[in-house]
């Protein structure tokens, strides 16, 4: 197996994208990882591109063949793979492109992930994201995500010692981060006190708990480690990618508090990285809610169950504490596009890396590891980066 | 030179408040009145809707001004809420005020702005001498579904102008609009609510249309917002004509005799037109007026008004019928079980 490097990154701003189609935002993506890695559409050998549900929300499938051809590719009949596992999709894309360049199959191959949520009403969508969820025991049965977090958030905080107040500054220390981050939807601060007046979703879950739906798209390029520098000065390289499984429904789950398909994604991609916990600079985790950042947090293994709020209310995930969660405002403040965030989080590592991350920099960040959920848990990719 | 003859106004007594519609449906009550500033919103008796709403706006402007009805030569009614879907409105209020049968007539329909397109259809008319007065009215008892953020402002209400060229009390110096196919707010045939795409209703919808039609008309007189005295804009809520006045550069003093919305709600076909009778209600000769409208689907109407000396002659008796005030002033305040039964939300037993 070769080391695999990233060579070029490109994200579109997240938002309510009304003027950008589906295929615009892609193209913009990918044109700008193109540009990043000074490479043109001639030197690509392969594409991967993560996506949800364009059949629910654009009515548009054979997303691989479509994304060739709008980026020009098609002529030249490169291979085009679209890869679907729910939220979790942008990760796979970049795990599939990782292990092509790996396997010595291809060089140069662009992993993509892009959604496109708002040509349809808030119904539909959240009717479309609940196919991640298992839909003849759940979604049929009225299950919403919001409703199956609220489970899980419920259940962790008769069993361990969670306040409201802490999973809120899960939100406030995202809000901040995403204030500082050009492409995040939300750029404003808020207060705890912003999170415990919004609307109540899903008990214990508020407005502000829950991350957004958004349009958006991001692309990444890989390439073997030792031709990185041909393109880059800057290659970052690919230290772990790891992608485990679990039963798709919630309460098939051994402990619906634990994400146990995050646990062994981490415990395998620090062995592969051989290293601990302890050495990673900073994290972009799936915080599709904010009880999802405090079970990932632990179930990651940087402290124990139940101590995720405390850390998080003390400031050790902050910006400038010991282990800086979701630099980028996290899927709560810098969006949600489902199939695009996987991708997104690489980048925002790989912009931390280079030093490029301006406002919200981490000095110094060496290695950094990116944690991607499709559902409530059924599929969890992890990655890490290191310079 | 066309203007407005007279005008009047017509508000239900009832009103509903934010808090008691955000009882009902388990939401925070603040974030609402703090989000659209709208706190109460005006509610149609049992036995009122856009016919009897248009009537009273008709019927209110004639107690101003000494006008021979037979001389009406047009009615045009705009509302969201016609009661008949085939049958116009317009023959009713043209029957009431005794216009009939010499009169051209029909129901005009563009979502909130439909009322200032019958303006600008009676300018037309007026100015090319086939008739000597028209009506432009915009009445609506607004549909807002249970529950659906439009509920908590959609309310009932209507005002109606009289256009024509002898002795305007307000000239209409100029009008233009800004129209493009947007569906950021629809209704089908036979549905009894309408829909719309959320925050989509914003920057693609009511700001670039108002903003559109507002800029060209300023640029087609070489005017700008300081050349005004007041200025009158469609108000679906508080924020959004507060936002896109200072976008243009009107100020809160050039804006607030005119926003009606935080005591009234979104009268829909009636907003901006109760907006510029209320602007109206005490404005003095000389003062020069903007207006802009907006219709979801969508378009914006502006309108560059000089208020003449007539308003303030024995020819206009402006306190002879109620003004915007006068009709906000001490409403009466319902449940929202009462409100139900006069929206006709409870489905009777037929």
């Amino acid at each position: 197996m070769r080391d695999v490097a990233v060579i070029g990154i490109g994200c579109t701003p997240f938002g309510e994208k009304w003027g950008s189609s589906f295929r615009d935002l892609f193209v913009e993506a990918g044109t700008l990882a193109l540009d990043d890695a000074n490479l043109s559409g001639e030197d690509i050998d392969a594409m991967y591109v993560g996506n949800m549900s364009a059949g629910r929300f654009i009515e548009q499938e054979h997303i691989g063949a479509l994304i060739a051809d709008y980026t020009g590719l098609s002529t030249r009949h490169i291979p085009s793979t679209r890869v679907e596992a729910a939220c979790a999709s942008g990760g796979l894309s970049f795990r599939q492109a990782v292990i092509t360049v790996a396997s010595g199959m291809e060089d140069i191959v662009v992993a993509a992930g892009v959604e496109k949520m708002t040509d349809v009403g808030t119904g539909a969508s959240v009717d479309a994201l609940a196919g991640a969820a298992d839909r003849e025991w759940e979604g049929f049965v009225g299950a919403t995500f919001p409703g199956l977090y609220a489970m899980i958030a419920t259940d962790y905080m008769n069993r361990y010692p969670l306040t409201r107040e802490q999973l809120a500054q899960v939100a406030v220390k995202n809000h901040y981060n995403g204030a500082r981050n050009p492409i995040a939807q939300f750029q404003q601060e808020i207060t705890i006190d912003t999170v415990l007046r919004s609307s109540l979703v899903a008990d214990p879950l508020r407005l502000f708990d829950c991350s957004p739906i958004t349009d958006g798209a991001a692309a990444v390029i890989v390439a073997p480690l030792d031709r990185a520098r041909e393109f880059t000065d800057t290659p970052i390289r690919v230290l772990a990618s790891e992608q485990a499984s679990d039963t798709i429904t919630l309460h098939d789950r051994r402990d619906i508090s634990t994400l146990d398909a995050t646990v062994a994604a981490g415990q395998r991609a620090f062995k592969t990285a051989r290293i601990t916990p302890r050495e990673i600079d900073l994290v972009e985790v799936h915080d599709c809610f904010t009880i999802a950042e405090i079970c990932a947090i632990e179930d990651l293994g940087f402290c124990k169950k139940g101590e995720a709020g405390k850390l998080t209310m003390e400031g050790i995930t902050a910006l400038n504490g010991d282990l800086p969660v979701n630099t980028s405002g996290g899927l709560k403040a810098c969006g949600h596009p489902v199939g695009a965030t996987g991708i997104k989080q690489v980048y925002e590592i790989v912009t931390q890396l280079r030093g490029e991350a301006k406002g919200r920099q981490i000095d110094g960040a060496r290695i950094g590891m990116t944690h991607n959920v499709g559902g409530t848990g059924a599929t969890v990719a992890v990655h890490i980066l290191g310079v | 030179m066309v203007g407005i003859i007279t005008y009047g106004v017509y508000i239900p007594r009832y009103r509903i408040k934010v808090e008691e519609i955000a009882k009902v449906w388990g939401a925070n009550a603040s974030d609402i009145t703090g989000g659209l500033g709208v706190f109460e919103k005006s509610v149609p008796d049992l036995d009122e809707d856009t016919a009897t709403i248009a009537v009273e706006a008709a019927r209110n402007a004639l107690l101003r001004r000494d006008i021979d009805p037979e001389k009406i030569g047009a009615v045009y009614v705009g509302s969201e809420s016609h009661p008949y879907a085939v049958k116009p409105t317009a023959c009713t209020v043209g029957e009431a005020i005794g216009a009939t049968p010499r009169m051209m007539a029909a129901d005009f329909e563009f979502a909130c702005k439909a009322g200032t397109a019958g303006i600008q259809t009676s300018m037309g008319l007026a100015k090319s001498n086939m008739i000597e007065y028209g009506f432009a009215i915009g009445s609506d008892v607004a549909q807002g579904a249970p529950s659906d953020a439009l509920e908590y402002t959609a309310a009932a209400g209507g005002a109606a102008f009289l256009i024509g060229r002898q002795d305007p009390i307000a000239r209409i110096n100029h009008t233009c609009s800004f129209t493009t196919d947007t569906p950021d707010f629809w209704r089908r045939e036979g549905q009894d609510y309408p829909r719309h795409g959320g925050r989509f209703t914003g920057d693609p919808g009511y700001f670039k249309h108002v903003e559109g039609a507002s800029r060209l008309m300023l640029e087609e007189l070489g005017k700008s917002a300081k050349d005004y005295d007041y200025a009158v804009f469609h108000q679906p809520n508080a924020k959004f004509p507060q936002k896109v006045a200072k976008t243009l550069g009107f100020s809160m003093d050039q804006i607030k005799p005119g926003l009606v919305v935080p005591r009234l709600g979104n009268t829909y076909s009636g907003s901006s037109m109760i907006g510029l009778a209320a602007t109206l209600d005490m404005a003095k000769a000389g003062d020069r007026i903007f207006v802009c409208s907006f219709g979801s689907g969508a378009g914006s109407d502006a309108f560059d008004i000089s208020v003449t000396d007539i308003i303030e002659s024995k020819d206009f008796k402006r306190a002879s019928a109620p003004t915007v005030e006068h009709l906000l002033k001490n409403p009466v305040y319902v449940q929202y079980a009462q409100y139900a039964k006069h929206k006709g939300k409870i489905v009777m037993q037929e």
